[in-house]
């Protein structure tokens, strides 16, 4: 009852939120270009926009267009007289379009973000809450029943909808100005600035972490190790991913995600950031040291003793998205022997990718010259990794797929750290998941619930500890055996069982 | 080359040809008219409840068979000439097929029988009306998957295991469920009292109706052939669209019966003569080396009736791990190494709902007069301990019995590692030894509350030691005895 009230609830707010696209009056004026354009670019922009001047549009949809459209034909004489630094950004377009909205969501921010995100917080609550009523246990009933968690016309369409997100976040964003609108307010709160769109997406993304991370931790209290572990996500990703960034540049110092690290942050050496970390004084080069111990002596040190977990679903803003948001989709990952193929091609594919790009960018800093061994344009690396793997799959693909393919696409597939912590989890770490002797009754929970498609049963019913490198160590095929088979643990490297027995305990028959 | 045909594709079938085919390049034919592909029959439940779907219970992908030369085929087996080693199929799709009609052979050098069982019936007015059914085999989940939506009500005939997975399994699916069991106490012919009652308490406190000391007397249909109700010896009716019998299963030995066999011989197990005169009793009769009376036909699993079992062993043990190490034994014996099946100290286990129970050892539902037990229950009473141990010395097979031997656990709600307890009882450390060192055997996961503290209090109290705990779970956990290669 109360549940189906929240749902409800949340879906009139969610209707609501999809409504607000098409809300507000939208009018050009000539202030608005001449705060948005650098003086050498402002005549073209009045001549080529004239015709949007000081008109009116009762929509977003055809005033954003009209003025992508005109922006894209500067962009096109800019390219052609090579003129790079005139060109006009996403960014840009995005501000004019919400520089020109008048309307009631306008002036009714506040009002409107409590009518969509406030109340789609209180409906997915509603929702979640009285799941505790339920016995503390395993509850994975009718999960296969289910049309959004089992590729059926709801995951589709939430799927579907995920993408369109996406592709409007990363490279249209002057279509979903009025979103980032409504979190105007928080963003005044927090940094006294107008929200930009990466600051909707982070609120956004904070949000499903704290909300969904709810249901999971009902849903798992059985289990303290999966209470902890969310716990952590949480926090990690409020307070250091979100909040703390924010304090930073409050505090006009350089502002930077503490726990994300090269490669996964690709841009970690990219030029501008290097060069704002220097100019940031004592605390920048502070960052700058800190980024890179992470990944050099954090990063084996902590796989050593703890398994890549101690990142991956711990500490990590993409895991920690996939297991709250993605919990729900974790049975969709593809368990064959095949997919674990791919996996290890494109995984390690896109490790060298990044590596290849990162030392490109740095020989460009460091020399000055834009081909790396005479013949690699680094610019084009750069451009190329940042679209394909840092838009597209980690992105678009990365979380557009959660209803698709499972909720660990990108960190399965795609993450280039993922791939480097897998290389030490798999040859140099006390981390292993013990089987259980001979207990083990092959009935497949573990590998129909495992997110990173690893066939745990495969291991288990022959006696053989799981050492993979793509294990994240969730937790969740221990947390699902009927019989107790599965455990994470950490103990003396030597003592991972790597070769099954010729036969399992139980069975007396000479070895 | 030589043809070994295995009937069966569960678990005691297929460990086998996986075996035969690590040991051995001869031919094997694996037949079974049940599925194409091996599943897990344990996880049947969690198909019909929705964790997971039936394609997910195969334990090896479809690839597997063709690869490791495994050939699979699809039929009933109808009967079996033993002399010309030789199998007869029924004609597909004819389940009716009262005459000799036959759907081609196959011949064989061995033959390894894995039957597995039925569930029993036992004569009930009414036992095969639409509505009633047992739960053993793929056809029986589809059969209740698709009872299921004119289900309001059931009864469940049969306090076991699988009849509360049944419970459970229709109690996800918002059905009402009465379950009817002959007992004063859930399972207590197999459970000691308090573990019976705290898996009672669990089964009660998710709404199935537990109707203890309450037997089947008969199974009342409608005009249509359609259970409507059932009654009880003692007079109740009870309204219910469906019936699920599982009152224990049988060994599946059909195929190898005659009409009329005589019971031949009066020492235990007597036996019958079945088909080309294979020894039957309950099972197929096989001695240590899993032959039957027959040359080169072997029987192993839920089917196989073991003439002289191990001391404490049951002859007929139709569970999951045995069927595997039956498998694993007799492919040795098949590959030219004659190997005596030996299964090591017992271990089973199970879920009852939200609660896991793990067992090692022999902890039987009465005490024994030459055995002791400690008992702890936590305040929830959901988690509990039990050690059985010797009171005095005493011949026993496998491992020494020193007085105060540990000689069996039953666990619930804590996970325990098989190896330490196996190591335990094998070696016969004492009760004192075991609960000083019993975080050793704690596979629970990490940051769990441990309770061997308190474990250890109860005992101390109880008998006026003073033992304390000498062994640690930490973050990084030691294994001990783990014989490990990497
Ligand atoms: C619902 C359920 C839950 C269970 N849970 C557990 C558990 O948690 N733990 C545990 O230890 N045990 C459990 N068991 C018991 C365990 O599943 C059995 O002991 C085990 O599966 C037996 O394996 P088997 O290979 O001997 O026989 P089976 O798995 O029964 O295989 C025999 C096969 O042979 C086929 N066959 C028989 N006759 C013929 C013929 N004439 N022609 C062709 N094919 C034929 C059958 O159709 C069947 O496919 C459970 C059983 C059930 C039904
Ligand atoms: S193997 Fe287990 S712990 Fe590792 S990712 Fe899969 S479910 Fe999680
Ligand atoms: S969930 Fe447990 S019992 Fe089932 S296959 Fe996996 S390890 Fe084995």
């Amino acid at each position: 009852m109360l549940q189906k009230l929240g749902l409800f609830i949340f879906l009139a707010a969610f209707g609501l939120f999809i409504g607000t696209l098409g809300m507000n009056n939208y009018k050009l004026t000539n202030e608005i270009l001449e705060k948005n354009f650098k003086e050498d670019a402002l005549l073209d922009a009045k001549i080529e926009l004239a015709s949007m001047i000081d008109q009116n549009y009762s929509n977003s949809y055809t005033f954003a267009s009209e003025l992508s459209e005109g922006i894209n034909q500067l962009n096109k004489v800019y390219n052609a007289q090579q003129a790079w630094d005139k060109k006009i950004y996403e960014d840009t377009i995005l501000s004019i379009v919400k520089a020109s909205a008048n309307g009631y969501l306008t002036d009714n921010k506040g009002l409107m973000f409590l009518l969509t995100f406030g109340l789609a917080i209180i409906g997915a609550l509603l929702f979640i809450l009285p799941e505790i009523q339920k016995p503390a246990g395993i509850k994975n009933d009718g999960i296969y029943f289910n049309p959004a968690m089992t590729r059926k016309w709801l995951g589709i369409s939430i799927g579907t909808f995920l993408i369109v997100f996406y592709i409007a976040l990363y490279f249209k964003p002057q279509y979903i100005a009025n979103w980032t609108m409504l979190v105007d307010p928080v963003s005044k709160l927090i940094n006294g600035g107008e929200a930009s769109r990466w600051f909707m997406y982070g609120f956004l993304y904070t949000i499903s972490v704290l909300v969904m991370g709810i249901r999971y931790i009902i849903r798992y209290r059985h289990s303290k190790y999966q209470i902890f572990r969310t716990l952590s996500i949480m926090f990690f990703q409020t307070c250091i991913a979100f909040i703390l960034p924010e304090i930073m540049s409050n505090l006009n110092l350089p502002s930077a995600d503490l726990k994300n690290m090269w490669p996964l942050d690709y841009s970690f050496f990219f030029n501008y950031r290097i060069d704002k970390l220097i100019a940031g004084g004592t605390f920048g080069i502070f960052l700058l040291i800190w980024g890179i111990v992470l990944f050099v002596v954090g990063v084996p040190v902590m796989v050593y003793f703890f398994g890549k977990r101690w990142y991956c679903s711990w500490v990590c803003g993409c895991g920690g998205l996939a297991e709250t948001l993605g919990d729900p989709f974790r049975q969709l990952s593809d368990k064959s022997l095949k997919a674990w193929k791919i996996e290890r091609y494109l995984i390690h594919g896109v490790l060298a990718f990044a590596i290849i790009m990162t030392i490109g960018v740095l020989y460009t800093y460091f020399t000055g010259s834009y081909n790396l061994l005479g013949f690699i344009p680094t610019e084009s690396l750069k451009s190329s990794y940042g679209f394909l793997i840092g838009s597209i799959f980690s992105g678009v693909v990365g979380t557009g797929f959660y209803p698709l393919m499972g909720n660990r696409v990108w960190c399965r597939f795609g993450c280039p750290l993922a791939a480097y912590l897998g290389i030490i989890q798999r040859f140099k770490s006390k981390f292993r998941i013990t089987t259980n002797g001979g207990q083990c009754i092959s009935c497949g929970n573990c590998s129909t619930h495992c997110e990173m498609g690893i066939d745990v049963r495969a291991y288990a019913q022959k006696g053989q500890d799981i050492v993979r490198s793509s294990c994240v160590g969730c937790g969740v095929c221990s947390a699902v055996c009927p019989r107790g088979v599965l455990n994470l643990e950490n103990a003396e490297t030597g003592t991972r069982v790597m070769i099954a027995p010729d036969v399992l305990l139980g069975n007396l028959m000479e070895k | 080359m030589e043809h070994v045909v295995i009937i069966g594709n569960g678990i005691s079938g297929i460990t086998a040809a996986r075996h035969i085919r690590k040991q051995s390049d001869c031919k094997i034919t694996v037949i079974s008219g049940e599925t194409d592909h091996f599943f897990s029959r344990t996880a049947l439940m969690y198909v019909y409840m929705g964790h997971m779907k039936f394609e997910h219970t195969k334990p090896y992908e479809d690839w597997f068979w063709e690869k490791n030369r495994i050939e699979l085929k699809r039929a009933w087996v109808k009967t079996v000439d033993f002399e010309e080693k030789k199998l007869y199929f029924r004609l597909p799709n004819d389940d009716n097929d009262k005459e000799a009609k036959i759907g081609g052979s196959i011949s064989y050098d061995k033959l390894i029988l894995a039957l597995g069982s039925t569930p029993n019936k036992f004569g009930w007015k009414g036992q095969n009306l639409k509505g009633v059914q047992g739960l053993y085999s793929y056809q029986d989940l589809e059969s209740l998957q698709e009872m299921t939506p004119q289900i309001k009500k059931a009864v469940i005939v049969g306090g076991g295991l699988i009849g509360v997975e049944l419970a459970e399994m229709l109690h996800s699916r918002e059905i009402d469920v009465t379950f009817l069991v002959r007992e004063s106490s859930f399972w207590n012919t197999v459970m000691p009292p308090e573990e019976s009652a705290l898996i009672s308490r669990h089964i009660a406190e998710n709404h199935i109706n537990l109707q203890f000391s309450s037997e089947l007397d008969e199974i009342i249909g409608d005009e249509n052939g359609q259970v409507k109700a059932i009654r009880t010896k003692s007079g109740d009716e009870i309204e219910c669209q469906f019936v699920g019998l599982t009152v224990g299963v049988s060994p599946n030995i059909a195929l190898l019966k005659v009409p009329q066999g005589n019971m031949i011989g009066r020492e235990k197990p007597a036996f019958v003569l079945g088909v080309g005169g294979i020894k039957l009793n309950r099972g197929i009769l096989v001695n240590e080396y899993l032959e039957t009376n027959i040359p080169d036909v072997y029987a192993i699993g839920d089917c196989a009736e073991h003439e002289t079992p191990q001391k404490d062993r049951k002859n007929i043990e139709q569970i999951w791990y045995t069927g595997r190490i039956m498998g694993e034994t007799v492919a040795r014996t098949i590959c030219g190494k004659p190997t005596k099946y030996q299964p090591g100290i017992f271990f089973n286990s199970a879920k009852f709902f939200d609660i896991e129970y793990q067992t090692y050892g022999q902890v039987p539902a009465e005490l024994p007069s030459d055995t002791k037990t400690f008992y702890w229950e936590h305040s929830s009473g959901k988690i509990c301990v039990r050690i059985n141990y010797q009171a005095n010395s005493a011949e026993l097979p496998l491992r020494r019995t020193d007085p105060k031997a540990v000689m069996g656990v039953n666990t619930f709600g804590i996970r325990m590692r098989h190896e330490v307890w196996d190591e335990w009882i094998t070696s016969g450390k004492s009760i004192e030894y075991v609960l000083e060192n019993l975080p050793t055997a704690n596979f629970d996961p990490e940051f769990f509350k441990q309770y061997e503290k308190e474990i250890l209090e109860k005992y101390n109290a109880e008998t006026g030691s003073s033992l304390i705990l000498k062994s640690k779970k930490g973050i990084f956990s030691k294994l001990p005895f783990v014989n490990r290669h990497s």
